[in-house]
């Protein structure tokens, strides 16, 4: 594990006691509703606020520990930070504001060239940050925070000023970042599809505590958590593609062991795939049916069932190979089919109901 | 050419003397004014009240109360005076130093107090920002806060210019009315008043002087808003 964090304060009315591992290369998402501590943690890890205790790591460096009295100050922590609402300095060039941590920092890996790159904005280099759109000022911010040479990156909400058409602009490029830095990336959000399509590891947040932590299949596909209350609750599976089949119009890939069909995509045979399967498009049988429309009829097992009494719901949680998947369905049809922990099911799910996205 | 056409050579002097004291008061004075109104903006400390109120001192005094206090503290024989001439033979009464010494306090106030309305203005989130891209504190200061916070800067010194200018009542008690040393434009209109058949010399002086506070207020205007241009706003 490559940054280790530890804090405990009191506020008025509240108390924050949140600890968390975040591993290197992997974007651990920080996720709650509002209030419960999210920027707090940020701020504490950039050094921007001093809890009343704090203990954290990064590659084995301390960066602060209250029992030996330790605090790095910011400006000497190289933490890559990039805040919601962006903070270039309106008075210099785009360029200027990407050299700005760059020229502060001991030379490193993350070139300028390859940075304007990654991020699409060679051609705004000689623009005030005022001219910018909204989506072009968060990759400049983006890239400001890794020109720093950071040893780790801390995002603070960076898209949620942005609209769902910006969002999607600017994914992408994140999704990239993820996959040529080899640190630890630290991301707050409340948005469901950030946290898909780009968290690897989760530490939920309620009330200023960590309720639960761990890789993004995992925590998605547990039943128990805040997360499975939502109605866009659902399960992330890791998968590689197999083959395409051209005739049938279908990709077959490999989760875990198990064979899933989705609509023809373009990746490349061993691609790395990320899917999303919404617990409520999953259907639960205790017989293979027939002469169905579905694609995906798996054998799975159940591991736990969860009853969502105010809305009347059941969240199954089943184990399909070596990943796990989550089922909405109501409590009568738990009743009905006679599930409980270790029984046997068939799990069925349309191959067009899967979201689809790079792994 | 319009020196020897529309200024006698003393006449000449004493505007050439008022553009030397004010931009030697504006010169020395805006550092300070700068750190001060970086203190009252940005810092909390015991005595921070006190300050604010013994800066602004000189804009309620009477500029007569306040030339005559500087003689008591910078006089030959007062607390800082007599040390400034014993170790480093500086003598600011009755001298242009002391002319610019007078305008540098009586202006102060002005400069404090636009410097520190643009230095509120400054997002401290900005400063966040340079400071975890590895800014210290002078560092973040010269580059973040001080650029964004200069129309505020540019506008309490020329308007502070401008004002040094017109000062008489501190100048001439603190430094006398001596052609050529301390006699700034207000004094020689002043004196010329004074003496028999001055009034055209006066008329004459009174334009010059009106000419230099109209150009001064015309730079600050475009020099603001070419500033605020550029800060992107």
């Amino acid at each position: 594990m490559s940054l280790t964090f530890a804090l405990r304060h009191r506020f008025e009315g509240t108390a924050l006691d949140i600890a968390f591992e975040a591993p290197d290369g992997a974007v651990t998402m920080l996720f709650g509703p509002s209030g419960a501590g999210k920027s707090t943690v940020i701020s504490a890890a950039a050094g921007l606020f001093r809890p009343d205790f704090a203990r954290m790591a990064v590659k084995g460096q301390v960066l602060a520990d209250t029992d030996t009295g330790l605090w790095v100050p910011p400006e000497r922590r190289r933490a890559g930070l990039v805040f919601q609402d962006a903070r270039l300095f309106p008075h210099m060039s785009v360029a200027n504001n990407l050299r700005y941590g760059q020229r502060r920092a001991a030379p490193g890996p993350i070139g300028f060239d390859e940075v304007v790159e990654l991020l699409g904005i060679g051609a705004l280099l000689a623009r005030r940050p005022g001219t910018l759109s909204g989506g072009e000022t968060q990759r400049v911010a983006i890239g400001r925070a890794l020109l720093s040479q950071p040893l780790y990156l801390l995002m603070d909400e960076p898209l949620a000023s942005l609209d769902a058409q910006r969002k999607a602009e600017i994914l992408p490029y994140l999704a990239r970042l993820k996959a040529r830095l080899r640190l630890p990336i630290l991301y707050v959000t409340h948005a469901i599809d950030e946290l898909m399509q780009l968290g690897d590891h989760v530490v939920l947040l309620d009330r200023g505590r960590a309720v639960a932590e761990g890789p993004l299949g995992a925590i998605a596909a547990r039943g128990d958590l805040p997360l499975a209350l939502r109605d866009d609750a659902g399960a992330v599976l890791n998968a590689t593609v197999i083959a395409h089949d051209a005739a049938r119009q279908i990709t077959r890939l490999d989760a875990g062991g198990v064979t899933i069909l989705v609509p023809l995509t373009y990746a490349a045979p061993g691609a790395a795939l990320r899917l999303r399967i919404p617990a409520r498009e999953v259907i639960l049988a205790t017989a293979a049916p027939e002469a169905i429309s579905v694609q995906n009829i798996l054998p799975g097992d159940v591991r736990a069932i969860t009853i969502d009494a105010e809305r009347h719901a059941a969240l199954v949680e089943l184990r399909l190979g070596n990943q796990g998947i989550l089922a909405r369905v109501t409590p009568d049809a738990v009743r009905r089919l006679g599930l409980q922990p270790g029984s046997a099911v068939m799990v069925l799910f349309k191959s067009v109901g899967i979201e689809v996205s790079p792994g | 050419m319009f020196q020897a056409t529309f200024l006698s050579p003393d006449e000449w002097q004493a505007v050439r003397l008022s553009l030397l004291v004010a931009a030697r008061a504006v010169g020395f004075g805006l550092p300070l004014a700068i750190a001060a109104a970086w203190l009252l903006a940005r810092r909390r400390f015991p005595g921070r009240a006190l300050l604010d109120v013994v800066l602004h001192m000189p804009l309620v005094l009477p500029p007569v109360v306040t030339g005559w206090l500087l003689l008591l503290v910078f006089g030959v024989r007062g607390p800082v005076g007599a040390v400034l001439q014993e170790w480093f033979g500086i003598r600011f009464v009755f001298t242009t130093g002391g002319a610019a010494l007078a305008c540098g306090v009586m202006v102060f106030p002005i400069m404090v107090r636009s410097i520190r309305l643009s230095l509120e203005a400054v997002d401290p989130g900005l400063e966040q920002a340079a400071r975890s891209l590895g800014a210290g504190r002078l560092d973040r200061f010269f580059t973040i806060t001080l650029p964004l916070a200069s129309p505020g800067v540019l506008v309490g010194a020329v308007v502070a210019y401008a004002t040094s200018l017109g000062e008489f009542g501190a100048v001439i008690t603190f430094a006398a009315s001596i052609p050529g040393e301390t006699q700034t434009l207000p004094l020689a209109i002043y004196a010329a008043l004074q003496s028999p058949g001055g009034e055209e010399v006066a008329a004459r002086l009174s334009l010059v002087s009106m000419l230099l506070a109209m150009a001064g207020l015309i730079a600050s205007d475009v020099a603001g808003r070419r500033l605020a241009a550029r800060l992107g706003r």
